[in-house]
């Protein structure tokens, strides 16, 4: 997978993060931190390689 | 295949007489996303559940076909067309089709066990391009692999082919809901690929065992591959192609993929809804229920947004299940008559 951005997301509360917002082979996802998530499991390899997942807003 | 034939099929393939054939969606009557171009890397496109892996210049446009074989009750296909070509390969370029299983469905096959059995695939073909074709197994679990060879005899033409792959006594496949094995059909194979010797029997996985031999199918943009009467089974003898209904089929693929607005669908009466009357500044919440649980926590993209009193743009997701989402706008006017309209895809795909 082509992964170009990623943000966290946190819920309406603002007490944890609930998703990370990605942009992956161009397309915006909003991908849960679930690891059984195929993206998920990608930005986590993405990161692995030294990429960094932008804190939310 | 007479009767008598089929009969004795059924039972010399010592495996269930119902639910024997472990692809969902092989006979592509299934095709929530449409037509998909550009589809190269890890595009799916076409029927449902069918997956381009490639890396290199190919790209398709996939889609879901009336071309069938005569005869044999299918009424669709998988259609592959080359749309860019990759005529002159780098050894690291490959295009291939892939179909993922989860592993928890597939521990009939009790592989990496000393009872461990053969499994059969068949399928029905038809390509532009004649020559040596491989079809491949790999065990994402304990990264194993198995590869076939099988011939395209007839340009363009409908050829039905039957692989048995050997049983594997070693590594079994978690019993999970995470990608155990896949199978994929190669059309162009680099020498990263195909360099070696096939591994026939299965090893431990090399790259340079995977795809030996296989022809250049992607080379021209005049080519085109179609795929359909895809069947896994348990044991060394392919039985007819199991025939299942559309509903059965939908709704085993919306496990790993529903949208408000299918391929073909209006977006009148299908999107997502919520507002009233809103104050500026205030959170609004709407929920969207999955029309059957997803296999897991799915990601969403949204589309075909339209608004009166909201910003522009996504709603914020506020939680993931595997049943259902929530998700939050934050109005930006005082307006009783507000709405917020979001279509959506979510994809629990392996």
């Amino acid at each position: 997978m082509n992964i170009t951005s990623a943000q966290y997301s946190r819920d309406a509360e603002d007490t944890k993060n609930v998703c990370v917002v990605a942009t992956i082979n161009g397309i915006k996802m909003h991908v849960p931190l679930d690891p059984a998530n195929t993206e998920y499991a990608a930005i986590l390899e993405w990161v692995a390689e030294g990429n960094t997942i932008q804190d939310a807003d | 295949m007479s009767k008598a034939a089929e009969l004795a099929a059924l039972i010399g393939s010592q495996t269930a007489l119902s639910n024997r054939n472990l692809i969902i969606n092989g006979a592509m009557q299934v095709a929530q996303r449409g037509t998909v171009t550009s589809a190269s890397h890890d595009s799916f496109g076409g029927p449902d559940r069918y997956k381009i892996s490639e890396t290199g210049a190919t790209v398709f446009t996939m889609s879901q076909d009336s071309d069938t074989p005569t005869g044999e009750g299918f009424a669709n296909s998988l259609k592959l067309d080359v749309t860019t070509e990759d005529s002159s390969l780098a050894a690291g370029d490959f295009a291939s089709v892939m179909y993922n299983f989860e592993g928890q469905n597939l521990q009939s096959i009790k592989k990496g066990t000393s009872s461990a059995k053969s499994v059969t695939l068949s399928f029905y073909i038809k390509s532009t391009i004649t020559g040596t074709y491989i079809v491949q197994l790999y065990d994402n679990d304990n990264n194993r692999s198995v590869s076939k060879s099988y011939t395209v005899s007839s340009a363009n033409t409908w050829e039905k082919k039957t692989i048995t792959f050997p049983a594997d006594t070693t590594g079994a496949f978690d019993n999970d809901n995470a990608l155990s094995l896949l199978v994929r059909w190669w059309f162009s194979a680099g020498t990263t690929y195909s360099s070696g010797t096939l591994a026939t029997a299965w090893e431990s996985s090399t790259s340079a065992n995977t795809a030996v031999g296989q022809v250049n199918a992607v080379n021209s943009t005049d080519n085109n591959i179609f795929l359909t009467g895809i069947q896994l089974e348990v044991g060394e003898q392919a039985t007819p192609f199991e025939h299942r209904s559309f509903g059965d089929e939908l709704a085993s693929c919306m496990r790993y993929y529903q949208t408000a607005v299918p391929a073909g669908g209006d977006i009148f009466g299908t999107r997502i809804i919520f507002g009233g009357h809103i104050v500026s500044g205030n959170n609004i919440f709407g929920f969207v229920d999955h029309t059957v649980p997803m296999r897991a926590a799915p990601s969403i993209t949204f589309n075909n947004i339209a608004v009166s009193g909201f910003p522009s743009g996504d709603p914020t997701v506020n939680g993931y299940g595997l049943t259902r989402f929530e998700v939050y706008k934050t109005a930006n006017a005082n307006n009783n008559g507000s709405y917020y309209l979001f279509g959506y895809e979510a994809s629990a795909e392996l």
